[in-house]
């Protein structure tokens, strides 16, 4: 059986029941060591509203203030990388949904771009493919951005933009279940090409929510950019140097709020990034406040993009015309020998990655989404590392945290924007 | 400092010459490899200072399963003033799964180094805090290792919470605290031959046996109610 221990504890209500003469009452900057009390810890999470998924953070406190904390990740650990080694490179696609769940159809286009590296035809794609998943990702950062500035704000304190938000959040996720089938877990590239072509009308729902989506902004933006609580809980707090965000190794709209002009959209272009005419925007404080300017300003390029996109979107297939890699069509499969032997092989044994090694990283909503693949030839992966933006955002906490009061916590995390589901993979 | 990845890596190459192979280039990225794993963090630190690879994007450790040396281990650094990449890797033998770290170089590479380890179980000596991160602290296997079955392997959960096992003994609805009362209020937690357990009887039941048969006269009381 177990010993039980006797733990004091100091009872409140009696302790104020003793009279206590003007006195005995210490002076103010003398306290005695008594007083000042030992440091206390402070478990946050796993379970916390504003840790938006499992994180758990240990805080030392000294009163209200953070002496340190120790962040611990692995709550959402599923083995990715090890499922990905026993399966063929297009079975892995849908765990490329579950990474960043919040912007599945960026991920599938991240995961796609990486394989199809790997083999040698990222030249080779399609040019409406490569514009519709433009359109993907770029959706993917709306939608992701869109979730990161609704539970930020509520998280400091401003129900309604969560509600506003996620008004449009729903509009794309219908958009997703007509183009996918799925509203969530969307699955849509494939290595070569797409699951499908863009179904009638599409374009048109896509045009009309630019529309409304950018009066949406300019509510948000009424309601949070002005917003004095919310400034005074931003602004200035959870600063992240220039120097420390570089080598934290942080990505995406974190290391863009601290002033590092680097998007992987620009620097290294992929897809039709380089044809197309966007702004980075970059922040000059680096503290939460410029963060979500930062993503303001990127869901509006991000509009500006799929408008481009949209406006440009060329004819023809989808799939590069190699059956070795995408599916032979359904029609010729069935009446074809050739064919039916490609979708054979396609299926059981997978797509054939020749040895070698490749790493591609691509521009995600949370930063910097690299899938290194180390293959020895065959249809599965030797090794396939998954490089999350949010793993590496998150471990700077140790360092940014301390210094900042208990209720900054939540300013910062809300700001830093991580989802568990990468992090942990 | 601008150049194309190839110059950049033939800079580093020239600097360390021998303790640097030829640089490899495939699919645009070019790989450097470090024979000698004790080397690494002098190499990353000139790739840093000298060459501009100030971002250090990835740590990944590989397990040539089968083959001499077995582990790889793969840095992928960038650079942003120069926009380039290079990929430089090393290994490290089954037996001696242990190399410099680069934390002091990027403090970045403290959770890449503690996930190597959690996953493969290469030791990054002088890391300052060298636990796992994904697993859970006590957890025995490196999962990601080629001989450790997808299906996992059965495990005891350690003990986090508690230095000794929680007082569960004749069923689930135990509890000691109460005492005689308690047992009053819950008839489930009588043992069948006596009116209600002593505390100074508990150690003895710890065993499996008396388990079982507690749990078995757990269900008696309900009977007779019946």
């Amino acid at each position: 059986m177990a010993e039980s221990r006797e733990i004091q504890v100091r009872d409140a209500g009696a302790l104020a029941s003793i009279p206590v003469s003007p006195d005995a009452l210490p002076v103010p900057g003398e306290e005695s060591a008594e007083l000042r009390g030992d440091r206390m810890i402070l478990n946050m999470g796993p379970s916390h509203p504003a840790t938006h998924g499992v994180l758990r953070i240990v805080l030392e406190l000294e009163g209200e203030q953070i002496i340190k904390a120790s962040p611990e990740v692995g709550y959402l650990h599923r083995g990715d990388e090890k499922i990905a080694e026993n399966m063929t490179y297009t079975q892995f696609v849908p765990y490329t949904d579950r990474l960043d769940y919040l912007a599945p159809l960026a991920n599938n286009v991240a995961y796609a771009l990486a394989v199809e590296k790997a083999m040698g035809i990222d030249k080779d794609l399609p040019e409406r493919t490569r514009y519709i998943r433009v359109i993907c990702a770029e959706l993917g950062r709306i939608q992701s951005h869109l979730l990161g500035l609704g539970s930020y704000a509520m998280d400091v304190g401003a129900m309604t933009v969560f509600l506003h938000t996620f008004t449009e959040r729903e509009k794309i996720y219908n958009l997703c279940e007509s183009l996918t089938g799925a509203r969530f877990t969307t699955s849509y590239t494939r290595i070569g090409g797409l699951a499908r072509d863009l179904p009638p009308g599409w374009t048109d729902a896509l045009s009309r929510f630019c529309e409304e989506v950018q009066i949406n902004f300019d509510e948000t933006e009424t309601l949070l950019s002005r917003n004095r609580i919310f400034m005074d809980r931003t602004q200035g707090v959870g600063v992240i140097s220039r120097e420390a965000a570089i080598d934290y190794g942080l990505s995406g709209p974190n290391c863009r709020g601290s002033g590092i002009e680097h998007d992987l959209r620009k620097s290294n272009p992929y897809l039709v990034y380089d044809q197309l005419d966007f702004d980075v925007p970059v922040g000059s404080t680096g503290d939460c406040y410029d963060r979500y300017i930062l993503r303001i300003e990127e869901m509006r390029q991000s509009v500006r993009i799929i408008r481009q996109c949209l406006d440009r979107l060329p004819g023809g297939p989808i799939n590069v015309p190699d059956g070795k890699i995408a599916l032979p069509p359904k029609e010729h499969v069935l009446t074809r020998m050739e064919e039916l032997i490609h979708h054979f092989i396609n299926v059981t044994q997978g797509v054939n990655v020749p040895a070698g090694e490749t790493y591609f990283g691509h521009e995600n909503p949370k930063g910097e989404l690299g899938f290194y693949i180390n293959s020895r030839g065959g249809g599965t992966p030797y090794r396939l590392k998954i490089r999350s933006p949010s793993f590496t955002n998150l471990s700077i906490l140790p360092h940014l945290l301390p210094g900042h009061m208990v209720s900054d916590v939540v300013a910062i995390l809300g700001s830093l924007d991580f989802v568990m589901g990468e992090c942990d993979r | 400092m601008a150049g194309t990845a190839r110059e950049l890596a033939e800079r580093l190459k020239s600097r360390f010459n021998t303790a640097l192979s030829e640089p490899v280039e495939y699919r645009g990225e070019i790989t450097l490899v470090v024979p000698d794993p004790q080397r690494i963090a002098e190499v990353c630190s000139a790739a840093k200072n000298d060459c501009g690879f100030d971002f250090l994007v990835d740590i990944t450790g590989i397990d040539n399963y089968g083959e001499d040396p077995r582990f790889t281990i793969v840095y992928h650094l960038y650079g942003y003033s120069h926009c380039q990449a290079l990929r430089l890797k090393t290994s490290v033998s089954e037996e001696h799964p242990e190399l410099p770290t680069v934390t002091g170089v990027w403090r970045a590479a403290d959770w890449h180094e503690r996930e190597a380890y959690d996953m493969m179980g290469i030791r990054f000596m002088g890391h300052p805090d060298l636990r796992r991160i994904l697993m859970w602290e006590g957890y025995p296997d490196f999962p990601l290792r080629k001989d450790f079955p997808v299906s996992g392997r059965p495990s005891n959960v350690p003990e986090v919470g508690f230095t000794r096992t929680a007082p569960l003994e004749g069923g689930p609805f135990v509890t000691v605290a109460g005492g005689k009362d308690t047992i009053a209020r819950e008839p489930r937690a009588r043992k069948p031959d006596t009116e209600g357990p002593e505390p100074k009887d508990r150690p003895e039941h710890k065993d499996n046996s008396s388990t079982s048969q507690s749990a078995t006269g757990g269900a008696e009381p309900i009977e007779k109610k019946q």
